[in-house]
């Protein structure tokens, strides 16, 4: 269970504008550390985002993203107060989900 | 109220059920599986051939924004866009990074077909938009120069 996401879900007519920040350190598998040993991969791959269970948006994360990923994109159709939730998984299984209400 | 053997059997069963209901909700289906091969695939080309496409074209209804000049190259922010009708997958890829694909998305009916994120790149490289429409593989590209890395070593 990582840290939690910030989601900020903001209404302008019936678009919304979603941004999100994830917790996560996004280790590519490619760094070394002081002695020179590969730190393990460690990142998001899967990413889900719903509006009242619809899903608005799905996203595939290779470890180029960089750490703490940050996401925002627009989708239409919903009002203040929806739920907009965002759903995380990483290569170790490790999964999140927060929500928010759009404003 | 004292509880019998009858009646502890009974709520356990009920509770187990229930518990395996929660975990069996399909919150993991996604509409595209992540692919070992897409995420390892070096160059846009072999990207497109990774995701089952066999040729893309150049287009320039497709928007990429991204800084000319990234100081750290372990935080670029690209944004994507694309004004091509029936836009359902986009693609930000890094060239010249070990593994061209960065991140991709499947845009449903109803959500706008742009997208920001923050990507890493090892070095001075073109970063790609890629986009699927109506089955066609299209791209845009843009170069980005990197002063300084942003995958270690």
């Amino acid at each position: 269970m990582g840290d939690p996401s910030r989601i900020r879900a903001v209404a302008t007519g019936d678009e919304v504008e979603v941004k999100i920040l994830m917790k996560h350190i996004m280790e590519t598998g490619q760094r070394k550390d002081a002695a020179g040993k590969v730190i393990p991969a460690h990142f998001i791959k899967t990413v889900e985002v719903k509006c009242n269970d619809k899903v608005v948006l799905s996203g595939l994360f290779g470890p180029a993203v960089s750490k703490d990923p940050f996401l925002s994109f627009k989708f239409k159709g919903a009002k203040a107060g929806d739920k907009v939730s965002v759903m995380w998984r990483d290569d170790t299984g490790d999964t999140r989900t927060d929500e928010v209400s759009v404003a | 109220m004292t509880l019998n053997r009858r009646d502890i059997l009974r709520i356990t069963s009920v509770l187990s059920l229930a518990f395996a209901a929660g975990i069996l909700k399909p919150s993991d289906v996604f509409a595209a599986e992540w692919s070992a091969d897409v995420f390892s695939a070096k160059g846009l080309d072999a990207a497109v051939k990774a995701l089952g496409g066999s040729s893309f074209a150049v287009s320039k209804d497709i928007s990429i924004d991204a800084p000319d000049i990234a100081e750290n190259g372990a935080v670029v922010p690209v944004s994507i866009s694309s004004a091509v009708p029936n836009t359902e997958y986009m693609a930000i890829l890094v060239e010249k990074n070990p593994a061209a694909m960065a991140a991709s998305f499947d845009i449903p009916a109803g959500t706008e077909s742009a997208v920001t994120t923050r990507v890493k790149m090892g070095m001075t490289s073109q970063i790609h938009a890629l986009i699927k429409a109506d089955g066609k593989w299209l791209v845009a590209s843009k170069e980005t120069k990197v002063t300084l890395g942003g995958c270690g070593g």
